[in-house]
């Protein structure tokens, strides 16, 4: 009941307060408040930008005074320099920050090691060389910007009034867009980013692209307060736009109410800029310093989450039983548009086909050409000792590791050297050997994020029962509200599997399934994959349980030492000398 | 263009200014490559070490050399005790470098407190020092900085390349759990490590106290520099931080030399950047 009257009362309260806020110019107060009022929006804004790329995806960035400084200075040359109005200014100055920061992400997003803190440093080395330019050019000059003979619209009764609600907008506009992104396909992917980025791209999340346009995003909100910035100080300055405190304060804000959830930084801004005030105001600017930097230490320390998911995690367990919907009563697991049924077929049209397939790690030639061929419904088997190139050769159709030499086609479309997100768009999905599940996801969202990113579903329902379907499929229906760390080895496996098929693929790669399972898990996941099977998708299975192998392929293929030795029926190639010599010496096989 | 001499007098220059680049980065990049900890108050701790250096200078005429005995000691202990927090908590890589940032700012505001905002400058009487080698000067002290970096630098490769203490720490570094089941006892080798970087910022702010001016703002400054030579000379590699600095200390310094003074700090990250794109096999 409480939880209905809240939900109802929730944007009547909200709106009313924006109105409140909005309307505050008119009533005539003094001017103090506005400015102050001001100070705590711009960075709202400022924090809740920096969580978008930070905060979501995990990419600290310690840039941010370069995207605010680039803002600052766009509007101060544009109104100074070039007499253009101040409000047209702001988007440019947005749209300034936003190309720098492309340019940057388009540098370092392109680097596979070292991601996380060389964006870090990267964006702080951005900071200072922008800083060096603009010092030592005509932009700034060492001598500072003026901006007081620039004319300001009337937005309220008085300028500070403009200013604050200028202010206003762009920290409801940040908010606002925080809150879209979080509930986006976008956001889910961002988030994927954050838990395992090799798995968010082999899911089809186009992990570039997305970094880049939340860098972008960030940036250009974060441009758009520079702008204003700038009007309201007046004179600005190198040393004081790009100090360390932007990205000390901004980055303090959003660990402190909570980086991964849209309104952790608005509350955090908010907290520390009353704080920073009350010290500054007493005369111990110094002592104010050191004690928000031991605010940060000390959260970081113990409330990782920051304070508004803490705060979320504490009512939530208040009324739990309010909110968790038992499984029972969720939408019914039958999905429109099931992929027909297709019996094996012994020779259908060939569906993958790799060519000669090369690739080497420095002097280790791990596959010297792979040829072979996986048919429509068909189960192929691969085997092979430890170290014969299996998991390199799925790594190799899924795109995670590109291709030295030959060809790999899906159908008709060669699929080598495309980036993995898009290999899974065209319908092959993998499972990992060793689960690899989105930890910070719940199981439900995990598969509701394959099937977003790998199918053509669209609408969150529609995703959803998807999600739900291939849930109750593997019998993880009573784990969906979970996260991955409360299931145990089997479940995850099929927490695995269940992602997998969520992505609809026309191929899927299996690894090791069933290594680490129980005799009766085993039983239990053979008929599950047979059952998949029979629902028209083709399989590589890789596994060195040979019952498992002999009883479920079609076909088997053999590698060793990263070539294929026998390939045929299961019979066949447990016949091939070579073979019995490969996994029982020389001596067994005359 | 500048006259080949002058050319070789401000190459000369950067290799120096290089070397102590390469003290400063030796710290950073051991505890960032082997304990997978981005320590950014090891720049509040080479200041304080100057700034120690300074006091016990100035007002207690102790010679810098003797203000090492304290220094180095003291800073290994609070390198241990620092990297206990870092074990306690469980920080990770991303945290450790909020951690430390907030531990900058308190070293920062409290070296402003005591010695306030305004620039110091510790006159040793032989600052100033240098020889000739034909036409050209060598200033002794940056030469001492240089040498120092050196020797530092090749004893602690040395370590780790040729004792069972420092393979221990390598194989810790690139797999803990596997290094553990080996029997090394990783939690008493990272506080040794630790302890060794705190103290090697320790020796690189006496040096700083001798050859700069020292301001608490200025300890922000070198950040950009030297993480750009961690970067260029490979995490955990002491021996290609120093050659990184002494390369990123003399292309700054030909750079003022040939374009002018106010471009030098865009050099490093210039080829930082470079580097990246570029990606050569050993970054």
């Amino acid at each position: 009941m409480a939880l209905k009257a809240r939900r109802y009362l929730g944007p009547g309260a909200w709106s009313a307060f924006a109105a409140l806020l909005f309307l505050l110019p008119n009533l005539g107060g003094p001017a103090f408040y506005e400015s102050f009022l001001y100070l705590i929006f711009s960075w709202v804004a400022l924090a809740t930008s920096w969580s978008l790329l930070s905060g979501y995806a995990g990419y600290f960035s310690l840039g941010h005074a370069a995207f605010f400084g680039a803002g600052v200075y766009t509007t101060a040359t544009l109104t100074t320099k070039f007499d253009v109005p101040f409000l047209w200014t702001v988007p440019i100055a947005a749209l300034v920050a936003a190309l720098l920061a492309t340019a940057v992400g388009a540098v370092v997003f392109r680097l596979r090691s070292l991601r996380g803190e060389l964006f870090a440093l990267l964006t702080l080395a951005v900071t200072f060389i922008l800083a060096t330019i603009i010092l030592n050019t005509g932009i700034d000059g060492g001598g500072g910007v003026f901006l007081s003979g620039v004319a300001l619209p009337a937005l309220a009764p008085t300028a500070s009034g403009t200013i604050y609600r200028l202010g206003l907008g762009l920290a409801v506009l940040a908010v606002a867009l925080s809150y879209v992104v979080r509930h986006s396909r976008f956001g889910m992917g961002l988030f994927a980013i954050h838990d395992d980025e090799d798995v968010a791209e082999v899911k089809g999340v186009p992990t570039f692209r997305y970094k880049l346009m939340a860098l972008a995003l960030s940036a250009a909100i974060a441009g758009a307060a520079g702008g204003v910035q700038a009007i309201y100080v007046g004179y600005v300055t190198v040393g004081e736009t790009f100090a360390i405190n932007v990205p000390l304060y901004v980055i303090l804000m959003s660990v402190l109410g909570g980086a991964r959830h849209w309104f952790g930084p608005a509350v955090g801004a908010t907290l520390i800029t009353v704080a920073l005030f009350a010290f500054t105001s007493g005369g111990e600017a110094l002592l104010g310093r050191a004690i928000v930097a031991l605010a940060l230490i000390v959260v970081v320390l113990l409330l990782p989450d920051g304070i508004v998911p803490t705060l979320l995690r504490l009512a939530d367990r208040w009324r739990s039983p309010e909110r968790r919907r038992p499984a029972a009563e969720l939408p019914p697991t039958a999905v429109a548009g099931e992929p027909p049924h297709c019996a094996a077929a012994e020779k259908g049209p060939a569906i993958l086909v790799c060519d000669d397939v090369r690739k080497s790690f420095g002097g280790i030639q791990a596959l010297r050409g792979v040829t072979l061929s996986v048919h429509k419904g068909e189960i192929l088997g691969l085997v092979g000792p430890n170290g014969s190139g299996k998991t390199t050769f799925i790594n190799m159709i899924s795109g995670h590791f590109s291709i030295d030499r030959g060809s790999i086609a899906l159908g008709s479309d060669p699929i080598a050297g495309l980036p993995a997100h898009r290999i899974a768009c065209l319908g092959i999905a993998r499972t990992y050997q060793i689960p690899r599940p989105f930890n910070h996801l719940s199981v439900l969202d995990n598969v509701a994020l394959a099937a977003s990113f790998g199918t053509l579903l669209s609408g969150r329902s529609a995703i959803l029962d998807e999600a739900w379907h291939w849930l109750e499929f593997t019998g993880l229906a009573r784990h969906a509200f979970d996260l991955p760390s409360k299931l145990n080895l089997h479940e995850r496996k099929f927490l695995e599997l269940a992602r997998a098929l969520a992505a609809r693929p026309q191929l899927l790669l299996l690894d090791e399934i069933l290594s680490g399972l129980n005799p009766a898990e085993v039983e239990n996941a053979i008929t599950l994959i047979r059952a998949i099977r029979d629902r028209g998708a083709s399989i590589i299975f890789i596994e060195h349980l040979m019952r498992a192998v002999v009883e479920l392929s079609d076909r088997v293929a053999v590698l060793n030492e990263g070539a294929v030795i026998a390939i045929g029926t299961p019979r066949e190639v447990m016949q091939n000398p070579e073979v019995v010599s490969v996994y029982l010496g020389k001596a067994y096989a005359s | 263009m500048p006259s080949l001499t002058l050319l070789a007098q401000s190459l000369i220059a950067g290799l120096m200014i290089g070397g102590l680049y390469g003290l400063l980065a030796l710290g950073l990049s051991l505890s960032w490559g082997l304990l997978r900890l981005v320590n950014l108050a090891h720049f509040a701790l080479a200041f304080l070490g100057a700034y120690l250096t300074y006091q016990l200078g100035t007002v207690l005429h102790i010679p810098p050399l003797a203000a090492l005995l304290v220094i180095v000691p003291g800073f290994f202990v609070f390198g241990v005790a620092l990297h206990w927090l870092f074990m306690r908590f469980q920080v990770t890589e991303l945290a450790s470098l909020l951690v430390t940032f907030g531990i900058t700012v308190i070293i920062e505001s409290m070296i402003q407190y005591f010695w306030t905002a305004d620039f110091r400058r510790y006159d040793s009487g032989y600052g100033n020092a240098s020889f000739h080698v034909g036409p050209l000067f060598v200033p002794t002290l940056e030469l001492g900085a240089c040498l120092t970096a050196a020797a530092l630098a090749f004893a602690t490769w040395s370590w780790l390349r040729w004792t069972y203490v420092g393979k221990a720490l390598r194989a810790s570094a690139e797999d803990p759990g596997m290094a553990a089941a080996f029997g090394i006892d990783h939690r008493r080798l990272s506080f040794l490590l630790s302890g060794m970087c705190a103290a090697y910022a320790g020796i690189a702010g006496t040096f700083i106290a001798l050859i700069s001016t020292l301001a608490p703002a200025e300890i922000w400054s070198w950040i950009g520099v030297i993480f750009a030579v961690v970067i260029i000379g490979r995490l955990g590699n002491p021996v290609g931080a120093l050659i990184a600095g002494l390369a990123i200390g003399a292309s700054e310094s030909l750079t003022m030399a040939v374009v002018a003074p106010a471009w030098a700090p865009v050099v490093s990250f210039s080829v930082l950047i470079a580097l990246l794109l570029w990606q050569p096999r050993w970054l």
